[in-house]
């Protein structure tokens, strides 16, 4: 019997049989912790494993990104909880004005294809857009992470979803994802290792797998895998300084508990209605209603293409009045790009602020919440229940969310906004 | 470590009455309180941000048995979604299903919880007291003295686990 994608990686980094539901002891490449759960890590670490050192403190990091620069004592004294730590252990630490810490991690080359990785950011798992196991988890398991360098695990079932036809822009890789949560829900996926194929996933670029990948676990499931193609291997070998990465491919005879075709061909614009990621409709069904903010970032979408889809739109435009429009790039290699790149210029003009780098508001972080009453149109992954704020968030695309800045309301991209010009 | 659990019942539903479904982390231990690292402060903000359950903390009692549905636990990886109910004293949480970063971080703090396909079928009132054996799943309506069928039995890593106490001391004894 042939291999899915996820029982290669894993079968990679353990001595154990794989095969879905067997418990596995995984060997991890890769363990982060962030400012939120850091600290406890630290706390359980210290308690657990007074004065011993951790497996290998070169494969270990603290990436900061939810709350950058601190703004409460609470957050400011985890972060430096954190940095002691690492200061004590010899461990590299992406300090607040680095950015998202899985951002940071594709783009120094710390996570390659086929990798390990894990940490307690659940959006982790925005890996498989490299080709790689990623998995957020809690205090505990990277706690054990960080001082055994591996954790066990119970290999997933897969489940293949293969794509028909393709969509053209004003479509984007959120609307497809927004797309196939909608159809198979929030417990879609529940548990398993989907793989992705198709022609519209096959163009995708990083950013756009990015993208795609992040929203895992919005469906419930470990993790989206799609295959790299050869752009996404030749830029991990130039960011790792590794000659050698190899192409996880699933075996032609492998296994999948389920198999789904979905057909894409002409996708519209879609938008996720609060308070879920589920609840998806095209965004031409739900135009005209009344904005106050409009997000552009997260894990999901604050990659420099993401931003710059936006900037095209917003340039010499203004933002509609009573509007309060926010970009918040994912990294600082994002923030360097805007500003040589004159985007910088466009969203000072346009009215948008421009904070730096960072989560946004998606963990109460720096920026982006809502007040009770308000709306708000967000390019990130989550619209729980007060997650961002006590106002109703819409999930969209940076296209979307653009002409929405643009318009004041709800509307799908491509109707010339009253405000614009 | 005791592998029979006692307890009175909460079935946390909506306002039709019916268990609910996809109940995030965000709804179970919001993310205002994620600087929080003292279990002992976290049971305060238990299904804080819950509509109808905003008041759990000063109605429930250690030892205590919640019932969910599907999907409990969905979302975010903060280990305070589950040691809010440790905190609590919550004796066991029975779900449909669970979000899958949750069962972990529920299984590898020595935090016992159990999947229950069905268990909105179940005969059971709020109130009621039931008794689970977390070896075969078997659970009893001790109220009404009546089987009430079974749930999923905790996996052999689940019980390694649990017996030991947690991760770090189960790790020690391997």
């Amino acid at each position: 019997m042939g291999m899915t994608m996820i029982e290669k990686i894993l079968k990679n980094h353990t001595k154990d049989e794989v095969a879905p539901g067997k418990i596995i002891w995984l060997d991890l490449d890769v363990r982060s912790a962030r400012d939120f759960g850091g600290a406890s890590v630290v706390k359980n670490l210290r308690e657990h494993f007074p004065g011993g050192k951790l497996a290998d403190s070169a494969k270990t990091f603290f990436t900061f990104d939810c709350v950058v620069p601190a703004n409460t004592i609470a957050y400011a004294e985890n972060q430096q909880t954190c940095r002691d730590y690492a200061a004590e252990q010899g461990i590299r630490l992406y300090d607040v004005d680095a950015g998202i810490g899985s951002h940071v991690m594709i783009e120094e080359g710390i996570a390659i294809p086929g990798a390990t990785v894990v940490g307690t950011d659940s959006h982790l798992n925005i890996m498989g857009a490299l080709g790689a196991f990623g998995q957020g988890m809690g205090d505990v398991d990277i706690a054990f992470a960080f001082k055994t360098g591996r954790t066990w695990f119970e290999v997933p079932r897969s489940m293949k979803i293969v794509l028909k036809g393709t969509y053209q822009y004003p479509a984007t890789a959120k609307d497809l994802i927004l797309f196939i949560i909608g159809k198979l829900g929030a417990s879609g996926g529940l548990g398993y290792s989907v793989e992705l194929y198709g022609p519209a996933i096959e163009r995708m670029t990083l950013a756009e797998r990015i993208t795609v990948a992040s929203m895992g676990t919005e469906m419930g499931t470990i993790t989206f895998l799609m295959e790299p193609g050869d752009e996404i291997l030749e830029y991990s070998r130039k960011r790792s300084g590794k000659a050698h990465i190899e192409r996880i491919s699933a075996d032609a005879d492998a296994h999948y508990d389920k198999v789904l075709e979905l057909d894409v061909a002409g996708l519209a614009p879609q938008i996720a209605l609060p308070p879920k990621p589920s609840k998806v409709s095209a965004v031409a069904e739900v135009s005209g209603k009344k904005i106050n903010s409009v997000f552009i970032g997260s894990c999901t979408n604050g990659t420099y293409d993401d931003i710059r889809l936006a900037a095209e739109i917003l340039k010499g435009g203004k933002v509609a009045p009573g509007v309060m429009a926010k970009v918040v790039p994912a990294t600082k290699e994002v923030y360097g790009r805007m500003l040589s790149e004159g985007l910088l210029e466009t969203f000072f003009s346009s009215g948008v602020i421009v904070s730096n780098p960072g989560c946004g508001g998606c963990a109460s972080g720096q920026i982006g919440m809502t007040g009770k009453g308000e709306v708000q149109i967000s390019t990130s992954n989550r619209n729980f229940a007060g997650k961002q704020g006590s106002g109703d968030t819409y999930l969209a695309s940076p296209v979307t969310a653009a002409w929405c800045a643009l318009k004041g309301e709800i509307c799908a991209p491509g109707v010339k906004p009253v405000a614009a010009r | 470590m005791e592998t029979t659990v006692k307890g009175r019942v909460w079935k946390i539903c909506d306002a039709g009455g019916r268990l609910i479904d996809d109940i995030d982390t965000d709804q179970i231990f919001h993310n205002a309180h994620l600087a929080i690292t003292d279990i002992g402060k976290m049971g305060a903000h238990a299904f804080g941000n819950l509509e109808g359950w905003k008041d759990f903390p000063s109605k429930a009692k250690p030892g205590d048995i919640l019932m969910v549905g599907g999907n409990f636990g969905a979302g975010s990886s903060r280990q305070h979604a589950v040691d809010c109910f440790a905190s609590l004293g919550t004796g066991l949480i029975i779900a449909e299903s669970y979000g899958a970063i949750y069962e972990r971080n529920a299984i590898n703090s020595g935090f016992p919880i159990l999947a229950c396909p069905g268990v909105k079928e179940l005969a059971i009132k709020n109130g009621d007291s039931i008794e689970v054996d977390l070896r075969t799943g078997k659970m009893r309506n001790m109220t009404e003295g009546r089987d009430l069928g079974q749930a999923r039995p905790f996996s052999g890593v689940q019980m390694d686990i649990y017996r030991a106490g947690n991760l770090f001391d189960y790790a020690r004894g391997m």
